[in-house]
C-alpha cells in the first residue's frame, strides 16, 4: 500500500533512498498540515490578530519609526533614529511569529482535549509524519505572516524615508525569525506532546517564552550597537538548538502517552521511590548477591555502557585545557605583574589560611569540587547536557591559562605541574565520570531510548548517576581531596624548595 | 483477522489487560462486553497499534501490531468512543482528508464517501458543516469514515450510539453486510441485544480478563444452565412438583405453575405431557423462559464472581 515507506526496492539505498523518504515523510506530513492551516484561516480569532499582527502594527511601526528620525534629528541624535528603522524591522518581523507559540502549543493536546486525536493516530502516519505536520501547520502561517509583516514595514521606510536595509542584513533577519519560529515551535510541540490539557500547556509555555524574551532582549542590544555580525552567531545556535529540539521532539512523541494519561500526575513520591528502588538496584527475583558482584553487574557495567559519554568529556576537558594554554599565548599577563620575590612563603601562607593540612581543609576541597561538579549535573538537565561540558572545561582552561602563565613568568614547569598533578591524577577522573554521567542525564530528555517515557528513562539516569556518585566519584573526591591537602603542598614543598 | 496470544497491559501497577486470547476469522464479528473501565478500550487501542503491549502479541489482518504498527493501522478502520471529528470542515472535506491519510485515489476518494454516505442517509448532509450535524450523524460520519479504506479489519466502539432506531437499524445492517463480506469485525458495546443480533460470539471482559467467551447460546448454556422451560395449570400443583421431581430438575413454582430444567427437552417434555394427561391435569401452556444476554452479562460480570472457568476456550 502506498501509504507505506517506499521499499528498498523502489528507491535504492544511501542518499536516494534518504531522499525519498524525506519526500514521502514531508508529502504525508502536508496533508495534516494543509487541514489545519485551512482549520486555521476559518476561525477569525485567528485571522484577526493575524492581519493586525502583519499589516496593521508594521505600519504603525513605520509611522513610529518616521517620526522618531525627526524627533532625534531635532536634536542631532540621529544615530539613535538610524538604529531604530534595521531594529523595529526586527520586532514587526518577529510580532507575528509569536504567534506560532499559541497554535504549536494546543497542537497536541488540543486534539486531544477535542477527541479528534484518536482516529488521527489511529491513521498510518508515522511519529515523524504527525510531528513534521504539527511543526509545519504551527510554523507556516506565521512565518508568512511574519514576511508580509517585513514587507509592509520595508514598503513603508522606502516610502516615508527612502531607507532599504542591506542585503546581508535584510537577509540576517528573515533568518533569525524562521529559526526563531521553528525553535518556538519545536519546543511549543514537545510540551503539547507530553502534557494532558492546554492550560497545563500554557503555564509550561514559560519556559519557552522566558528564555526567548532574554534572548530578543539581546538582539536588541545587537542591533542598536549594530553588531550585524554577532547574529550569524545567534542564528548558528539557534539552528543547533532547533535540530536539538526536533530530534528530541521525534524521539519522545508517543501516542500511548498521548492517549494513555487523562490527568497530569505529579508524583513526586512515587517517582523518588522508584529512584531509591533503582539507586539500590535489587534483584526483582529476590535473589541476593556479595557486594563486589553488585557493584561489578551496578557501577562498573553501567560505567563501562558510559564510554562515549566518558570519551566526549575527557575530550572537552582537554581541549578546554589547551584552549587556556592557547590564550596564555594570546592574552599574556605582563611578567612585571608577577611578585616572584618571596612567592612560596606567601603561596603557603594562604594555603594553611585556606585550612590545608587539616581534616578542615580536606573538606573544604571535597565540597568545592562536589559543588562544581553537582553545578555541571544540574545545569546539563536544563541544557541536554551542554552547560555540563561548558562547566567542566572552564577550570580545565583556567589550569591550562595559569600553568602557562605560571612558566611564562619563570616559575619551572615541573614546580607547577606538581602544584596540580598529584590530586588531579584522581580528580579529573571523577570529574570525567561526573560529567558523563551528567551529559547522561541531559542527553537522556533528547533522547530516551526506546520503549521508555521520558519520566522512565531519565529517572532510571539519574538512579545509575546517584549509584556513580555515591561507589565512584564521591570515594575519589575523598581521596583527592586528602591528597590535594596533605600530599600534593608536601611534594610542592620537595620541589619548590630543591 | 485478528489473533491475539496472551496480550497484556500494564500502566506502572494497574493490569489494564491481562492474557487476552482471542481469534476473530475473517466474516466473523465479536462482540467485546465489560464494565466501563473493564479494558474493551485498551484491547481495541493495542490492536489498532497506539499502545503496545506490555507482554504477549497480536496479529491483524496478518500483520504484528509492534513491528508492523504502520501496515495494522493502515487496514484497520477504527471508530472510536469519541467522535473525533473537526467540526469546521464540511463532511465531504473530512472524508476527503481522511482518504488522503489511507492513500486512496482521487476518483476513489469522490466516489466512496458518497456511496457509504448515502447507505446511512447521510448523502444530503456531506457539503454542511460537520458542526451543525446532529448527535446521530457525527455517529455516522464517523463510521463512514472508519469504513472509507475498505479496511479488512474493523474496530467499533459503541457503533449505534446516540442513534435513533432507523439509523441504529441501517448501521446494523451495514455491518451484518461487512460480516457478509468477509470482513473481519470487533465491536465494542453494551447495547446487548444488538450484540446478540450482530455477534458470531461474544467476549465478555472484565477486570482486563477475558472471563466468557463463546457464541451466544454456548454462554447461556454454560452460565446459565440447562434450558428453562415453564408449565401453567389450569388448577392448583396439589403435589405435582413431588411426581414430577424424578423426571425433571424443578427450578422454580407457584401456585399454578412450575419451572424445571433439562438437557434433553425434545425427550423430557413429552414425558412430562403424558404424566400430566395421565394425571388429569388441564395444562395451560408449555414454554421455554427466555434467557437473554444480560442474564449471561449479570451473571458474569455481577458482584465478587470470580473468573469463570471453563467457558473461556476458543472454539475454533
Amino acid at each position: 500500500m502506498a501509504t507505506l515507506a517506499p521499499t528498498i526496492e523502489q528507491t535504492g539505498s544511501g542518499i536516494r533512498r534518504s531522499i525519498a523518504l524525506a519526500n514521502w515523510n514531508l508529502s504525508r506530513a502536508l496533508i495534516v498540515t494543509k487541514r489545519e492551516v485551512q482549520d486555521m484561516f476559518r476561525d477569525w480569532r485567528i485571522i484577526a490578530p493575524t492581519l493586525v499582527l502583519t499589516l496593521i502594527f508594521p505600519t504603525i511601526a513605520n509611522w513610529g519609526a518616521g517620526r522618531m528620525i525627526g524627533f532625534m534629528s531635532n536634536y542631532g541624535a540621529n544615530l539613535i533614529g538610524e538604529r531604530l528603522v534595521p531594529f523595529l524591522l526586527m520586532v514587526v518581523g518577529f510580532f507575528p511569529i509569536s504567534f506560532s507559540l499559541i497554535i504549536a502549543l494546543e497542537s497536541f493536546v488540543g486534539e486531544k482535549e477535542r477527541h479528534s486525536l484518536e482516529p488521527l493516530l489511529a491513521t498510518p502516519l508515522t511519529n515523524t509524519q504527525l510531528y513534521m505536520a504539527k511543526v509545519l501547520s504551527s510554523t507556516l502561517p506565521p512565518i508568512v505572516g511574519s514576511l508580509l509583516g517585513v514587507t509592509v514595514y520595508l514598503v513603508g521606510v522606502k516610502i516615508n524615508i527612502h531607507w532599504l536595509p542591506p542585503m546581508s542584513l535584510l537577509i540576517q533577519i528573515i533568518l533569525m525569525n524562521l529559526v526563531q519560529a521553528f525553535v518556538m515551535v519545536s519546543a511549543a510541540v514537545v510540551v503539547s506532546s507530553q502534557t494532558t490539557s492546554v492550560r497545563a500547556a500554557n503555564l509550561l509555555a514559560s519556559f519557552i517564552i522566558i528564555p526567548m524574551s532574554f534572548l530578543i532582549q539581546a538582539e536588541a542590544y545587537i542591533m542598536f550597537w549594530a553588531q550585524y555580525d554577532v547574529l550569524w552567531m545567534i542564528i548558528a545556535a539557534l539552528l543547533v538548538v532547533n535540530f536539538l529540539l526536533i530530534r528530541m521532539g521525534v524521539r519522545i512523541f508517543n501516542r500511548e502517552e498521548m492517549l494513555g494519561n487523562e490527568i497530569d500526575e505529579f508524583d513526586v513520591i512515587g517517582g523518588v521511590k522508584s529512584w531509591w528502588r533503582q539507586v539500590l538496584a535489587r534483584r526483582t527475583d529476590g535473589t541476593r548477591r556479595s557486594a563486589w558482584r553488585w557493584y561489578r553487574e551496578e557501577v562498573l557495567t553501567p560505567l563501562v555502557k558510559l564510554w562515549p559519554a566518558l570519551i566526549i568529556v575527557a575530550v572537552v576537558m582537554a581541549a578546554g585545557y589547551f584552549t587556556g594554554l592557547r590564550y596564555a599565548n594570546i592574552y599574556r599577563i605582563p611578567s612585571e605583574a608577577f611578585d616572584t620575590h618571596d612567592w612560596l612563603e606567601r603561596f603557603q601562607f594562604a594555603l594553611n589560611r585556606a585550612s590545608f593540612g587539616s581534616i578542615r581543609g580536606v573538606l573544604l576541597v571535597i565540597f568545592q569540587n562536589v559543588r562544581v561538579l553537582a553545578i555541571a549535573s544540574v545545569a546539563a538537565v536544563f541544557s541536554f547536557g551542554v552547560l555540563a561540558l561548558m562547566v567542566l572545561m572552564l577550570p580545565l582552561g583556567l589550569a591550562g591559562y595559569l600553568s602557562a602563565t605560571m612558566v611564562s613568568a619563570g616559575i619551572d614547569p615541573v614546580e607547577a605541574w606538581t602544584a596540580i598533578l598529584p590530586h588531579s591524577l584522581i580528580e579529573i577522573p571523577a570529574a570525567i565520570i561526573a560529567g558523563a554521567a551528567a551529559l547522561r542525564l541531559g542527553a537522556t530528555i533528547i533522547a530516551p531510548p526506546p520503549g521508555k517515557t521520558l519520566g522512565q528513562a531519565w529517572i532510571e539516569a539519574l538512579a545509575d548517576a546517584t549509584r556513580l556518585w555515591l561507589t565512584v566519584i564521591l570515594p575519589l573526591l575523598i581521596v583527592a581531596g586528602c591528597i590535594e591537602v596533605f600530599i600534593t603542598p608536601y611534594l610542592f614543598g620537595l620541589v619548590a624548595g630543591r | 483477522m485478528i489473533e491475539t496470544v496472551n496480550l497484556t497491559k500494564h500502566f506502572d501497577d494497574f493490569v489494564a489487560v491481562q492474557d487476552v486470547n482471542i481469534t476473530v476469522n475473517p466474516g466473523e464479528v465479536l462482540a467485546l462486553l465489560g464494565p466501563n473501565g473493564a479494558g474493551k478500550t485498551t484491547t481495541v487501542r493495542m490492536l489498532t497499534s497506539i499502545f503496545t503491549p506490555t507482554s504477549g502479541s497480536a496479529r491483524v489482518a496478518g500483520f504484528d501490531i509492534v513491528s508492523q504498527a504502520e501496515d495494522v493501522r493502515a487496514r484497520v478502520g477504527v471508530l472510536t468512543e469519541g467522535h473525533g471529528l473537526y467540526l469546521r470542515m464540511r463532511g465531504r472535506e473530512y472524508l476527503d482528508f481522511f482518504g488522503q491519510l489511507y492513500d486512496l485515489p482521487a476518483e476513489r476518494r469522490h466516489t466512496a464517501p458518497q456511496g457509504l454516505a448515502e447507505r446511512f442517509g447521510l448523502s444530503d448532509a456531506l457539503d454542511r458543516r460537520i458542526g451543525e450535524y446532529s448527535k446521530g450523524m457525527r455517529q455516522k460520519l464517523a463510521l463512514v469514515r472508519s469504513m472509507l479504506h475498505n479496511p479488512p479489519v474493523l474496530m467499533l466502539d459503541e457503533p449505534t450510539s446516540a442513534m435513533d432506531p432507523l439509523s441504529s437499524r441501517q448501521v446494523r445492517n451495514a455491518i451484518l453486510d461487512l460480516r457478509g463480506d468477509g470482513r473481519t469485525v470487533l465491536i465494542c458495546t453494551h447495547n446487548l441485544p444488538e450484540a446478540e443480533e450482530l455477534s458470531d460470539r461474544i467476549a465478555i471482559i472484565r477486570r482486563g480478563q477475558i472471563i466468557a467467551l463463546g457464541t451466544s447460546m454456548e454462554l447461556k448454556s454454560r452460565l446459565l444452565g440447562p434450558p428453562l422451560l415453564e408449565i401453567r395449570l389450569a388448577t392448583p400443583l396439589n403435589g405435582l412438583v413431588d411426581d414430577l421431581s424424578g423426571m425433571v430438575e424443578i427450578d422454580s413454582t407457584g401456585h399454578n405453575w412450575l419451572r424445571y430444567r433439562t438437557l434433553e427437552p425434545q425427550t423430557i417434555n413429552p414425558q412430562v405431557v403424558r404424566r400430566l394427561t395421565g394425571l388429569g391435569i388441564e395444562m395451560v401452556t408449555l414454554s421455554e423462559v427466555p434467557q437473554s444476554l444480560e442474564d449471561v452479562y449479570l451473571r458474569v460480570v455481577g458482584e465478587g464472581e470470580p473468573a469463570l472457568s471453563g467457558v473461556t476456550e476458543e472454539t475454533e
